[in-house]
């Protein structure tokens, strides 16, 4: 399996759209210190980009890759390699790959610029956010039989994790707004990985403590060390839910 | 009619400052000329007697630890410390000034108790005038200054320290009720309930003074009037600044920082009208100025920094004047509850301003919309915070200012400025 | 050496493979023969355990190969591969393949001289025309010596000489206990190479028969011609 995850991590490196994924989100980062004179604001730029750029490129760089992938797969499944390891390697080689992007491009001059603890809970926060995306794009991939519908099923995973979930959420408070609905509303918010990282990120910066008492609630979960770490667990379980959905698929497909 | 009401307000200010001087006079050189004598605790038993025997403009200049409680003082006297300490014998009041032309001065005021029967202070003015109380430390005294009944007295210069437990066994620093002609300047107060408290206090005079971590208001403001407050600063108190059922109260040069929470502002103006409000600084507050029925206020070259909505202007706010102030990176500029609206906004720095301004005259060409949906929405629906910065809130926002739909369509400022106004 | 028993094979409604019982013995060169959609590949592909049956078992050297990959190690496999992984030249891609079957440490380095691989080592694999890919698939194939090779379409895109270059090799490498299957449709490149034809339609095994009894029935010697007249007759 290593062999495989090297060959393929190599090769992805070599890849156009990382390389300009990269340095679009370094000179990103380096736009956002110089023009933001306030530190606090360049990181919630930078969230606001990446919440947006990383699921969609996550979605469908893996989905396009997984396709062009796939002859080679086939090429390497007629070897005698179990089929959990090969879509695992896919899977690792992908993470490995945007992890280096994004550490590079987001995390490097983020916490050169910036180092305190916001900063690097925004990088894990993007890091954990692309590797659920790769995971949902890799389940997208294995559930569709083409291409095009991959991407466009991935294109209505990203509308729906980005715009739709919070468009609901917000329909749903709106008429229960007659009740003290935090607690409930933070529970739906762990079913969104976006929405999930975005909070997490927010109610460390003084953003939160501005928010009146629903950004207490917020913040009082989100800033113990017991919530960081349940909001970390809960987007580690969004990457494994995902990735086993994917995987045990791709055991049984007809490929 | 509004006339005459400025004109009788700037009456009132330089009655004030004539007062003080002819004040500061009397106390500070009188003193200097008055019969003197050291008072040490080692050798005084009973501290009232000596009070009691003293003649009428006697200056008595105190050492050492004194446990004494009511004390009280029925003649011009001016009490001087020369490290002298007063500690209350019982948890009750320490020092009751109840003559004219007092001064207590230099004297450290020690462990008065809280009680829910009555307000204990660690000094009480009682229906006096011309009493200045100056440069004292108070430490743990309940109520530390307390003015009732008086006119053209001083509280200057003095730290008061509370231990901040509860609201309910928490007294307040400076407490005046019902006076006139007072001033108060350069005080610190700290960790008491409300740093300064006024009830029916007219033609009175606030500057200088530094009120933090207190537990309620950092300055607490009732139903007095004719009333200048500057230079003070108002930071990290549980509910920042009321100023409430007032009328012609000048607000220049303060400072309100740090006050968060569900229910903080800097400011909360509550039915209060005829008032300017010049040269303030907001800085990361929930609310900046919160306002509710507040009218013909002119709130005119402020700065608000990094608050959660540096405005806050109920639909019965009415004539106000918002004008050239700079709003730099809130989170929302305006709220508001109506979708009307009745003051007039004109000449202000906007940091979400997205406009442009072609013939470069430094005012931008479009008006700006300064009440966003989103601030609307979590007015109304408070868990909705939790959508900050989410893409479809900036979306709606977006399409919100294009085409207003909910935000209210007459609360522009047709003349936004291009550049941060230099304040 | 391989056996099919009662596959069957559904992708929804439509029948991939009916009641397909093969059985073919080692030492034997055979030719899977159909025309498009008649199950040749899923054939292979549930041979590879790449296409999961919906019932029937298969054999390979009296061992089921269902959810086994182990088997795999003594099968080189030639398919039609279109992509590459983007940046992967050909020495690259013959180190990977070597470094996944560490199991092998004798080579067969025979076609890879002969195409003279060595002089497009440095390039990209995807830069590569359909017949360069095609000969660098079957080097790749027989690179790690197999028991059974499988060839899907090997002769698609082959310049002449490259064809009688593979088809030398073909023959020089089968052996009494070697089985090659070959599945093609240009029938003429398969003369004087397979001893005997599988012949798949619709899903079904129209038949299995070697090269010698069909010339017998037919009368032909031509490969293309025996087997239209084959499927004129009743079995």
């Amino acid at each position: 399996m290593g062999k495989i995850v090297k060959y393929l991590t190599i090769d992805l490196m070599k890849n156009w759209v990382m390389i300009v994924f990269t340095a679009l989100l370094f000179l990103a980062t380096l736009g956002f210190f110089a023009l933001e004179g306030q530190n606090e604001k360049a990181v919630i730029g930078l969230l606001n980009l990446s919440l947006l750029l990383v699921p969609m490129l996550s979605l469908i760089f893996s989905i396009t890759y997984y396709y062009n992938m796939y002859d080679f797969l086939l090429l390497i499944l007629a070897q005698p390699i179990k089929r959990k390891k090969s879509i695992f390697s896919l899977y690792l080689s992908l993470l490995i790959v945007f992890s280096l992007s994004i550490t590079i491009g987001l995390g490097l001059p983020l916490v050169l610029f910036n180092p305190f603890s916001t900063s690097y809970l925004l990088l894990l926060c993007i890091l954990l956010l692309s590797a659920v995306f790769i995971a949902i794009a890799l389940w997208a991939a294995v559930y569709t039989n083409d291409k095009s519908k991959g991407i466009g099923l991935s294109l209505l995973l990203w509308v729906y994790f980005v715009l739709l979930f919070d468009g609901i959420l917000l329909l749903g408070m709106y008429n229960f707004a007659e009740y003290p609905i935090e607690k409930y509303v933070l529970f739906f918010t762990f079913l969104n990985p976006v929405d999930l990282s975005r909070i997490m990120v927010l109610m460390q910066t003084q953003t939160a403590a501005l928010m009146g008492y629903s950004g207490a609630i917020f913040k009082q979960f989100f800033t113990t060390q017991q919530g960081l770490s349940i909001a970390v667990l809960l987007l580690v379980s969004w990457v494994v839910v995902p990735l086993m959905f994917a995987f045990n698929k791709f055991k049984k497909k007809d490929l | 009619m509004g006339q005459v009401e400025t004109k009788k307000n700037a009456e009132a200010l330089s009655m004030i400052k004539f007062q003080t001087l002819l004040l500061l006079f009397c106390l500070q050189f009188g003193a200097l000329f008055s019969k003197s004598r050291t008072v040490e605790s080692s050798s005084v038993r009973n501290l009232q007697s000596v009070f009691d025997e003293a003649e009428s403009g006697d200056t008595l200049l105190l050492k050492g630890l004194f446990k004494v409680s009511l004390l009280k003082v029925n003649k011009p006297l001016f009490i001087i410390g020369k490290d002298a300490e007063f500690v209350s014998k019982d948890g009750d009041e320490i020092l009751v000034i109840a003559s004219d032309s007092v001064l207590v001065k230099n004297i450290v005021f020690k462990d008065v108790e809280a009680s829910f029967l009555k307000d204990r202070a660690a000094i009480r003015l009682l229906e006096v005038q011309q009493v200045q109380v100056d440069n004292n430390q108070f430490i743990n005294t309940f109520f530390g200054v307390y003015v009732q009944n008086s006119s053209n007295c001083i509280i200057s210069n003095n730290t008061l320290q509370g231990k901040a437990g509860d609201e309910v066994h928490a007294g307040n620093a400076i407490h005046i009720w019902k006076a006139e002609r007072i001033e108060v300047i350069n005080n610190v107060a700290e960790g008491h309930r409300d740093g300064i408290y006024f009830e029916f206090v007219n033609q009175s005079f606030i500057s200088g003074n530094i009120s933090k971590n207190n537990m309620r208001y950092g300055l607490h403001f009732m139903f007095s009037n004719y009333d200048i407050y500057e230079n003070n600063q108002f930071e990290n108190n549980g509910s920042g600044v009321a100023v409430m059922f007032s009328k012609h109260i000048r607000m220049l040069n303060n400072t309100f920082k740090e006050n968060w929470g569900g229910a903080s502002y800097g400011i909360l103006l509550k039915e209060i009208s005829d008032g300017v409000m010049k040269h303030n600084r907001f800085e990361l507050n929930t609310v900046g100025v919160y306002a509710e029925g507040a009218n013909r206020i002119q709130i005119d070259s402020n700065v608000f920094v990094r608050n959660g909505k540096a405005l806050d202007i109920k639909g019965n706010c009415m004539d106000n004047k918002i004008l050239n102030n700079n709003f730099l990176g809130n989170t929302f500029e305006v709220l508001t509850n109506s979708k009307g609206n009745l003051n007039f906004f004109e000449g202000n720095y906007w940091g979400q301003y997205s406009g442009y301004d072609l013939n470069k005259d430094g005012v931008g060409d479009v008006p700006h919309r300064p009440v966003n949906l989103f601030a609307l929405i979590t007015d109304k629906i408070p868990a909705a915070s939790m959508l900050l910065h989410s893409p479809l809130v900036h979306g709606l926002d977006m399409a919100e200012r294009i085409f207003p739909q909910l935000i209210p369509e007459q609360l522009i400022d047709k003349k936004p400025q291009m550049k941060p106004l230099n304040l | 050496m391989i056996a099919f028993e009662q596959l069957n094979k559904k992708y929804g409604k439509h029948k991939a493979l009916e009641n397909v019982s093969l059985s073919i013995p080692k030492g034997r060169v055979v030719a899977l023969i159909g025309p498009n959609g008649s199950g040749k590949t899923t054939l292979i592909k549930s041979f590879l355990g790449l296409v999961s049956l919906n019932s029937g078992d298969i054999f390979f050297q009296e061992k089921s190969v269902l959810k086994q990959s182990d088997y795999r190690k003594h099968i080189g496999y030639m398919p039609q591969i279109s992509r590459f992984p983007e940046h992967m030249n050909v020495k690259q891609l013959f180190d990977f393949m070597r470094s996944l079957r560490k199991d092998v440490k004798d080579y067969d380095w025979d076609l890879y001289d002969k195409f003279e691989i060595k002089k497009l080592e440095k390039k990209r694999l995807n830069a590569l025309s359909g017949g360069m890919r095609q000969k660098v698939s079957a080097a790749l194939a027989l690179l790690f010596k197999p028991q059974l090779l499988l060839l899907d379409e090997p002769t698609a895109g082959l310049d002449p000489k490259s064809n009688e270059v593979l088809k030398s090799k073909l023959l020089n490498f089968a052996s009494e206990d070697r089985l090659i299957i070959i599945t093609s449709h240009i029938l003429s490149d398969l003369d004087d190479l397979v001893n005997d034809v599988v012949y798949l339609i619709d899903g079904k095994l129209k038949f299995y028969e070697s090269i010698e009894s069909l010339q017998e029935k037919t009368k032909e010697s031509r490969l293309t011609k025996m087997i239209a007249e084959r499927l004129e007759m009743k079995n």
